[in-house]
């Protein structure tokens, strides 16, 4: 008479027919549980309903707006270099912050395991507090705290909103990139910590040429999912003023000054951050279950 | 002071290991000559991984002795990678990197560690690998080797070091029977070849063709020890006694 906690296991559920979702749900969480992060849920049918909205929403625009006018699609088009430039700005935001973030983060990860305890009780304070605080107050943290310029000497270098924005930006992805690199090292079989102690390497070459190669595997998925959360979450840098897509397409609006357009811009934004985000989506999850059959 | 070849190459006095609150090794003694085979038999939790694990500096003793050719492996100061050059182990669980091919798995530490000739290694890698019986397999990654075979390269792994002492954790527990065979025969011819070796194995026939000597574990203390003759024809202790009741 033994009760047993309820836990979850990969291999089935009890109502496979019943619940067709189920089963798809229980191997998302044991996957989720495993990677220690949130799996992508961008759908090719999410994009469909964008665009669908995206065209709804710009012919409601058109019958609301009266005779004469220039047509919702168009004033798109003619707005279309603004509003990329815009979104290549994000992009190159992400891209920054999140080369930065892993250089930094993987060293902070590394902390994490140190063998002295003050290194790694401070690498883990740091990594727990940038990865609790919410985004957008370390963004503010960063635009207020850091100088507008440095003055190394003679030299004054200037310190520009949109750099102060992707250091604040880089900073929960230093600390995200921190535990999956923790995670993953954790996650490789003390055997082989062994094995390779007893053939007389050193922790770091250990670390570095038979822990860390095993590792990039587990860590390429939830590290590029990191990186589509990123890129969607450099939008923030719009409330502090930096002329990426979501500034440009409030300076669009003010231009063109017609209510009816507002749903349509945004829908397209959207619709742009989606087309970008959902090709790397789709390969996490491909790579995941390349990887899973491997392992 | 200095080390001879006719002291016991391996030397455990009175070794006592805890982890936390449970004593797992009770003050365990035993010497073992330059190319003498020991074999270590006991029941599950006994404390037989613990003992191979201390002699090459993966935990440490609490108190007692142990020294590789006369040096004190327990001494703080004593550098624990030039010991580990001396002693090769090989796991239940082979533990081969699966990122590696095989022949990477047995160059890699010569190679790095002991910084020797890429060129030279390779070809004593081969060789090695021709030894274990795996030649054609120098290519092949962990992941497409069978169990025997992945233990053959674990050896062959070890060996590249030219250790003077192999200690061998229960190779062939996890291995299915046909398969044994294989890395038994290896193990054999090793042994016949004047290497030093340790064996933690619940194979008893191997062990009685094999050893030299027979040390029967339980509960952290070695209860009864002797050539395998008088091991296995008359054993005295009731312990050892049922042990062998139930295995044989
Ligand atoms: N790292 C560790 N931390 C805590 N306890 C440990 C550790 N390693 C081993 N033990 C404990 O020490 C005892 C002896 O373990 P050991 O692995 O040496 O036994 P064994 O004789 O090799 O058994 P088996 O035949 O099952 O391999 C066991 O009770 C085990 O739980
Ligand atoms: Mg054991």
């Amino acid at each position: 008479m033994s009760r047993r906690a309820p836990r979850l296991d990969p291999g089935g559920t009890d109502l496979p027919v019943l619940l067709p979702a189920a089963d798809h749900l229980q191997r998302r969480a044991v996957r989720e549980r495993e990677l220690g992060a949130a799996v992508p849920r961008l759908d090719w049918r999410h994009g469909a309903v964008l665009l669908a909205g995206l065209l709804v929403s710009a012919g409601l625009a058109q019958a609301q707006s009266g005779e004469g006018q220039e047509p919702v699609l168009e004033v798109i088009v003619r707005w279309l270099p603004v509003l990329l430039e815009g979104f290549l700005f994000n992009i190159v935001i992400s891209f920054l912050a999140m080369a930065f973030g892993t250089l930094v983060g993987t060293w902070l990860g590394l902390m994490q395991i140190s063998l002295l305890l003050p290194v790694r009780t401070g690498s883990w304070i740091v990594t727990q507090f940038f990865r609790n605080a919410p985004w957008l107050v370390l963004l503010f943290y960063c635009m207020f705290l850091l100088p507008f310029e440095f003055t190394i000497g003679s030299l004054t270098i200037p310190f520009p909103d949109w750099l102060k924005a992707t250091i604040g930006l880089s900073l929960p992805v230093l600390a995200n990139v921190s535990e999956i690199v923790r995670g993953a090292v954790n996650s490789i079989p003390s055997g082989q910590w062994e094995a390779s102690e007893s053939l007389a390497f050193n922790r770091r070459q250990i670390l570095w040429m038979i822990i860390l190669p095993q590792c990039v595997k587990r860590m390429l998925p939830p590290w590029m999912n990191l990186y589509a959360i990123l890129t969607m979450a450099t939008v923030l840098a719009s409330v502090v003023g930096v002329s990426e897509m979501m500034t440009q397409a409030g300076r669009v609006l003010a231009a063109e000054d017609r209510p009816g357009l507002l749903i349509p811009i945004y829908s397209f934004v959207l619709l742009c951050f989606f087309v970008y985000c959902y090709p790397i989506a789709r390969w996490t999850v491909a790579l995941e279950r390349r990887f899973q059959v491997k392992l | 002071m200095a080390w001879t070849p006719d002291q016991p190459i391996v030397s455990c006095k009175e070794v006592h290991k805890a982890f936390g609150a449970v004593e797992v090794l009770k003050g365990v003694s035993l010497d073992v000559a330059k190319g003498e085979t020991i074999c270590v038999i006991g029941p599950s939790g006994s404390g037989k991984s613990t003992l191979l694990r201390c002699i090459n500096a993966l935990v440490p003793i609490n108190s007692g002795s142990i020294t590789v050719e006369g040096q004190e492996v327990h001494d703080p100061k004593l550098d624990k990678l030039a010991l580990r050059r001396k002693v090769g182990m090989v796991f239940q669980q082979y533990n081969l990197f699966p990122h590696k091919s095989a022949l990477q798995n047995v160059m890699m530490a010569p190679v790095t560690v002991l910084k020797q000739d890429k060129a030279e290694v390779e070809q004593r890698a081969y060789r090695l690998l021709k030894k274990v019986r795996l030649e054609g397999k120098e290519q092949a990654y962990p992941g497409e080797l069978s169990g025997g075979q992945q233990q053959r390269v674990a050896i062959a792994r070890a060996l590249a070091m030219n250790p003077d002492v192999m200690l061998f954790d229960e190779v062939t527990a996890a291995l299915d029977p046909e398969t044994v065979k294989e890395v038994l025969l290896t193990i054999r011819e090793l042994a016949e070849e004047g290497m030093t070796c340790l064996l933690v194995t619940h194979e008893m026939g191997f062990a009685r063709e094999i050893a030299d000597m027979i040390y029967f574990t339980d509960r952290g203390v070695i209860v009864e020890s002797g050539p395998p003759k008088d091991f296995f024809a008359s054993a005295k202790d009731p312990r050892t006694k049922e042990f062998l009741s139930q295995i044989l």
